[in-house]
């Protein structure tokens, strides 16, 4: 089996090559950086800054190609270029990357944990109170796009502090440089708060409408009634034979939901004023910003496929038919 | 026959049934409404700029004093046509590039899939929020193109694993024994047989996609002035939305009712076409 | 003392449909009560009912006393202390029946568990053997296994197993062995018997095979439209059915010992369970119809020597000893031209020459890759003469299907020649190929799965005729509607307010649209109720006749081959073993394979059943993709195993070729040590009796 997952790597990486690349060139060739140094004042003479532009790859004088394999010359080594205004993108990266997995990968975990358990209490209690609520809610957290509900849970936030008197839930920023050791953790940890939870209600309601649907389709089944007749409780039978064989196709959706995740984490990290990948996409493309933006592709790229690897692993960890003996 | 069957079931379902009265309400006041309000949305109020609701202005005014009843109506007509633009030709797309995959196989399945596995890969966001902007001055239409063009892989991606189920369908391997060609038997029997998938997922893609237009425009880099989409106004208003309310409530509120309505009859579709998934 | 008693069980599903509708039975101990229906008979539903595991919206009213205790209405904490413990049941698909993503040994250890307080490891124990016990071979490690890589019949052995893990006093069995390979459902007989005699348990036993209820029941309950019609010991309802449901439904079965002529079919359909009839529901299709019938529904009544029977004019039925062939008309079909002709004379319509088919084989779902290759058809050889019907039978892996897309696609094959009409597949250009789909057309064994269901009917028959060009294709369909016994004004209807009969009707319709000369039968009858068959075999026989066809027929009933068809090859694991005319093969078989499948089969005739010797086949069929050498068989064979070691060799190292037999014009065995035996005595013998 281990052969098969190298090969399957290999193919992923082959299309993060391939979504760098063309993600680089439409950039590339659409931006320009040039914008931001003519319109300085005083006026910088053409020469310095075709110089300027020269030095960080980005003069569009240069045919799009020449300046693509320069790019790829430099990713093959590792480094991923200067930033318009010549900073090293790869310093970027460096602070940014672990500010966006930390929201990635909790709200992912939330989204899906949560999501399952209450999709799967929904489907044994189908049609009862607690079901309807839990669809119905689900239904108006879907219509929330993320960028709402971060702005509605940021001024409901805002308010009750204000009402408080006091920060009771923090609603900006990352961490508050001022504290150390445990205050800071703790703060730390108060100001993921609100950003999780826009980030993850999102995917918790998907999830619970998707493993309600796997639940009743398999509550159904053969498997289940035999399960009954060999005399276990009906609440047996559904969680040890129906919700694990329903949490099967559940795990081929997480490939799916994490590029979603990844653009609600752009709008998360925005409103909240986090420093992280998503954030710093927005400011790139408002900046021109090529090699940033082309950075920020090949690391969603990375992320996506990812999540896609680690989906077939699971499903091939949840469902013996399709692992290769 | 068949669809007076799904209709009944349709409305047999309490969610669907208030989904569709309430879209239906939404989309009267998108196309009726501005004609009872006093002003055009493109009319300026010099005289009120920022102000509160009130008799005169029903929703208010902006910072330029456009009245925000007739700017909002404005924006939601957009969004709801880019949704059912966007939605149309992304389920059409799916359908037919997953139903050709799926039933052709060999290379064309793989290049095909490879296609769809690298737009999936490729985060949609970033490519629309790049060639936006350079389409200042074009017509929105190229927005929708857009948004349609990352939109239909995931769904394709289902037609196409149905199409290998249906293509050792009695009845197409019937059609194959007739001597009928391979791409009439795909229009005529592979993908109408996929039209409860494909109904619901139109449906479904037509709130993707005013969200989608929401969430780009929220930035920037959707609809560009002097457009109006429920987006832009969002994103206008929540820069001001504590201490202007009116200026977010109204559109946000609109775009949340009119995704919801629409989800609902998806939802409601979805059990009345595929009875068997009792969902 | 009987262990379970059911006193006038009705079910009722929303919507008012009265699935079943008052049934009363009683099952002593080591006694096998049958439950013989068609679909939609009540059958399943009566049993699910009983042992509390129908949806939530079925309404159950009635008794059902387990040694006296009532089970209806009882809680969850007491019932479950009797399923699986008391009442066990054994169901049909044992695919869908075992949870996918555990173990076997571990769903069977569970049962164990669940009712006595064991270790894990004890459980894991016990449930080895008990795998034993029902004759899964290396219990220990196949317990490891999950169901997908278990075979059918290993799987419901394994099923058997956890149905009896706690000894049950009552064994419900719901159509156990429909889904297998006849071979296969003979060895499960087998265990369910061994099963009975380990724990002395009650079966009840549901099915709408007639043959196996004549092998294992004791007392015999017919069903008809949610009601139990007839009631009695086995030899009765099938010596002396007093009713002419029951009547009809023997009349209908082909049997593999049985004579040529036309079957007895019962006309219309039965009744859907939201529309029945004021009267006797089976009045609309009874040929002994009186007006006093509609008028109310026979109570099941107390006949002599303690049976029962729903039907006013049983007495009468006793008094003037009918039977089925008597009272229900049997059609007349009229005999074919061209078989007056000599076979030799006539021409070849289909010539198979040493044809090969192999396929990768692919594993897993995620991670695809190519393990090996499946030899599913490994060089046959045979021809159809015009007017012919030739049947090609086996089991299911023996590439018959395989086969059969091969000569429908009329592309090039792997090896070897298909040479349709005259003409070689592997010369054919695309016109050409076009035209000769003209006279080459397919039935399919699915008639709701062959008939695309967004389609009305007429758009249905009128797409081949469109496809090459017909113009009066208005006319033409509703010729055919009518050709097929269908009335034309159903033209515009879609397939799906059809019965599962009179789709298959509408799938011969479209098969006939291009007058082909050959039509292949992909298992044309075998998704049909007994009673709907007969008429579609009738059909079959009528228009080959008339319309001077011939067949290539693809099954894997023998009785329904027997009656049908002139020539018969039989295949195992991509190979012909035998190949003949029917009387040959069926009455002198050479190929042990041939023989076993034979005697493998059960017959509708108690009498025979009890006395008969089965030669039963060990273990599986093993896999295409690797095949044994030398003769294929010989893994299974039990002439093999009877051969001293000297003589063994050759079927280890020669693969045997269809060889002609020394005395006969028209029979072939691929056997080294081919030996007519007979293996079923004909029916005539027992009309002597």
């Amino acid at each position: 089996m281990g052969k098969y997952l190298l090969r399957r790597l290999a193919i992923n990486a082959i299309l993060v090559v391939i979504a760098a690349s063309l993600a680089y060139v439409l950039a590339a060739s659409t931006m320009n950086p040039r914008a931001a140094y003519q319109a300085r004042q005083p006026p910088i003479a053409e020469s310095v800054i075709d110089a300027t532009l020269d030095a960080y790859n980005l003069n569009d004088k240069t045919p799009v190609i020449v300046r693509y394999g320069t790019w790829a010359k430099s990713v093959i080594t590792g480094d991923f270029g200067k930033t318009w205004n010549g900073g090293s993108v790869n310093d970027e990266m460096g602070r940014r990357i672990f500010v966006s997995l930390r929201l990635l990968l909790i709200g992912t975990l939330a989204g899906f944990v949560i999501g399952v358990a209450f999709g799967a209490f929904s489907a044994v209690r189908q049609y009862k109170l607690s079901d309807r609520l839990i669809g119905v809610s689900s239904f108006v957290i879907m219509a929330l796009p993320v960028f709402l509900l971060a702005t509605l849970l940021a001024m409901a936030t805002y308010n009750l502090n204000d009402a408080l008197g006091f920060t009771l839930i923090e609603y900006t920023g990352e961490y508050n440089p001022k504290l150390a050791g445990w205050d800071q953790f703790v703060n730390r940890l108060n100001h993921l708060i609100l950003p999780t939870i826009s980030l993850s209600l999102g995917s918790i309601a998907f999830y619970s409408r998707i493993q309600r649907n796997m639940m009743l389709d398999v509550l159904g089944q053969d498997f289940v009634r035999t399960a009954m007749a060999k005399g276990l409780r009906r609440r047996t039978a559904l969680t040890k034979h129906a919700l694990r064989t329903a949490l099967i196709p559940s795990a081929t959706y997480f490939a799916f939901a994490f590029g979603t995740m990844f653009t609600g984490a752009i709008f998360t990290e925005k409103i909240f004023a986090w420093h992280g990948m998503g954030a710093w996409l927005v400011d790139a493309i408002n900046a021109n910003d090529v090699n940033s933006v082309a950075a920020v592709t090949f690391f969603t790229a990375v992320c996506v496929l990812f999540a896609a690897f680690l989906s077939d692993l699971l499903v091939a960890a949840l469902d013996p038919r399709v692992r290769v003996s | 026959m068949r669809s007076k069957v799904v209709l009944r079931r349709l409305f047999r379902n309490k969610q669907a049934r208030y989904g569709t009265v309430a879209l239906i309400l939404l989309i009267l006041l998108a196309y009726i409404g501005p004609y009872i309000g006093p002003y055009d949305w493109t009319d300026k109020d010099f005289l009120a700029f920022m102000s509160a609701p009130d008799g005169d202005h029903w929703w208010g005014t902006g910072a330029i004093g456009q009245d925000m009843y007739a700017v909002t109506l404005r924006g939601m007509q957009k969004s709801i046509i880019i949704g059912l633009l966007v939605a149309l030709i992304a389920t059409g797309l799916a359908a037919v590039v997953g139903a050709f995959a799926g039933y052709f196989g060999g290379w064309v399945d793989k290049v095909l899939m490879w296609g769809v596995d690298l737009l999936l890969v490729l985060p949609s966001f970033l490519i629309i929020a790049i060639i936006s902007p350079r389409l200042k001055g074009g017509t929105w239409l190229w927005f929708v193109v857009l948004l349609a063009a990352f939109t239909w892989m995931i769904t394709s991606r289902v037609v196409r694993s149905m199409t290998l189920s249906l293509r050792e369908r009695e009845y197409v391997l019937a059609a194959v024994y007739m001597g009928i060609p391979r791409w009439k038997i795909i229009f005529r029997h592979v993908v109408p047989n996929l039209s409860s998938l494909l109904i619901i997922d139109a449906t479904l893609n037509v709130s993707g996609a005013i969200i989608g237009e929401a969430a780009l425009s929220f930035f920037g880099f959707g609809i560009q002035p002097p457009d109006v989409s429920l987006g832009t106004l969002i994103a206008e208003g929540s820069r001001n939305a504590t201490g202007y309310p009116w200026l977010f409530a109204f559109p946000a509120g609109l775009l949340v009712l009119l995704v919801l309505s629409i989800n609902l009859i998806g939802d409601g579709l979805r059990d009345a076409l595929d009875p068997g998934s009792n969902s | 003392m009987s262990i379970l008693e059911v006193t006038d069980l009705t079910v009722t599903f929303p919507g008012g449909i009265q699935a079943v509708r008052g049934v009363s039975y009683e099952v002593e101990r080591g006694e096998v009560l049958g439950i013989v229906g068609e679909s939609g008979s009540g059958k399943s539903v009566t049993s699910l009912a009983i042992m509390g595991l129908l949806p939530r919206n079925a309404v159950v009213s009635g008794s059902v006393k387990l040694h006296g205790r009532e089970l209806l209405g009882m809680d969850e904490d007491e019932l479950i202390k009797v399923r699986g413990k008391a009442i066990s049941m054994i169901f049909q698909d044992p695919l869908s029946a075992f949870t996918p993503v555990y173990t076997i040994g571990d769903q069977v250890a569970e049962a164990v568990r669940v009712h006595q307080k064991m270790a894990k490891d004890k459980a894991a124990k016990r449930a080895v053997e008990l795998l034993d016990l029902v004759g899964i071979p290396n219990p220990h490690l196949r317990a490891k296994a999950f169901p997908h890589e278990f075979s059918g019949g290993m799987r419901q052995r394994a099923m058997i197993a956890m149905a009896i893990a706690n000894d049950p006093d009552l064994l419900i069995c719901d159509e156990p062995t429909t889904a297998l390979d006849v071979t296969i459902q003979a060895q499960v007989l087998e265990v369910l018997k061994t099963a009975q005699q380990e724990t002395g348990a009650g079966i009840v036993m549901i099915t709408h095979d007639l043959g196996v209820i004549a092998g294992m029941a004791d007392r015999v309950l017919v069903m008809y439209a949610g009601r139990p019609v007839e009631q009695g010991s086995v030899d009765d309802i099938y010596y002396r059915p007093r009713m002419p449901y029951t009547m009809g439904l023997l009349a209908s079965i082909p049997r593999v010992d049985g004579e040529e002529g036309p079957l007895v079919p019962i006309e219309g359909n039965p009744p859907s369970p939201s529309a029945l009839p004021p009267g006797c529901p089976f009045a609309p299709r009874c040929p002994m119809k009186v007006d006093m019938c509609d008028d109310e529904e026979p109570p099941l009544t107390p006949f002599a020597g303690g049976r029962q029977v729903a039907c006013i004019r049983s007495h009468e039925i006793e008094h003037k000893g009918l039977t089925g062939a008597d009272v229900f008309p049997v059609p007349v079909i009229p005999p074919s031209d061209v078989v007056r002709v000599p076979r030799a004379e006539r021409s070849t319509v289909l010539q198979l020459d040493g044809m090969i088919r192999h396929y990768p084989l692919m594993k897993g779902a995620v991670f695809k890759r190519r393990v090996g290759t499946v030899y599913a058809v490994d060089g046959i050889s045979f021809d159809v003469a015009e007017g012919e019907t030739l049947a090609l039978v086996g089991e299911s892996g023996c590439g018959k299907t395989t086969t059969l897309q091969q000569i429908m696609q009329l592309e090039p094959p792997q090896g070897g020649r298909v040479v349709v009409l005259g003409k070689d597949s592997a010369k054919l250009d695309k016109d050409a190929r076009k035209a000769l789909r003209r006279d080459l057309q397919i039935v399919f064994q699915d008639p709701m799965a062959a008939l695309d269901p967004r389609m009305p009917v007429s758009d249905i028959i009128a797409e081949p005729l469109r496809a090459h060009g017909r113009k009066d294709v208005r006319a033409r369909v509703a010729e055919l509607l009518e050709l097929v016994g269908l009335s034309p004004e159903h033209a515009e209807r879609y397939p799906q307010q059809f019965s599962g009969g009179q789709r298959q009707r509408i799938g011969i319709a479209r098969a006939l649209a291009l007058e082909p000369k050959l039509l292949v039968l992909d298992e044309p009858v075998s998704a049909l109720d007994v009673s709907i068959q007969a008429g579609v075999i009738n059909l079959l026989e009528e228009l080959k006749n008339t319309l001077g066809l011939s067949y290539l027929f693809v099954a894997h009933d023998l009785a329904v081959v027997r009656h049908l068809a002139d020539r018969v090859a039989v295949m195992y694991l991509g190979r012909i073993a035998e190949i003949g005319t029917v009387e040959n093969v069926y009455d002198h078989p050479a190929h042990p394979y041939t023989q076993a499948l034979l005697s493998a089969i059960p017959l509708p005739d108690p009498e025979m059943e009890r006395t008969r010797k089965r030669i039963l086949l060990e273990g599986d069929l093993p896999s295409p993709a690797d095949p044994p050498s030398g003769c294929r068989f010989r893994t299974r064979c039990p002439k093999f195993a009877q051969l001293s070691e000297a003589d063994r060799r050759i079927c280890v190292d020669e693969e045997p070729s269809v060889a002609r037999l020394a005395n006969a014009v028209d029979h072939g065995a691929a056997c080294h040590y081919a030996e007519e035996i007979e293996v079923i005595t004909a029916s005539d013998d027992q009309e002597e009796k």
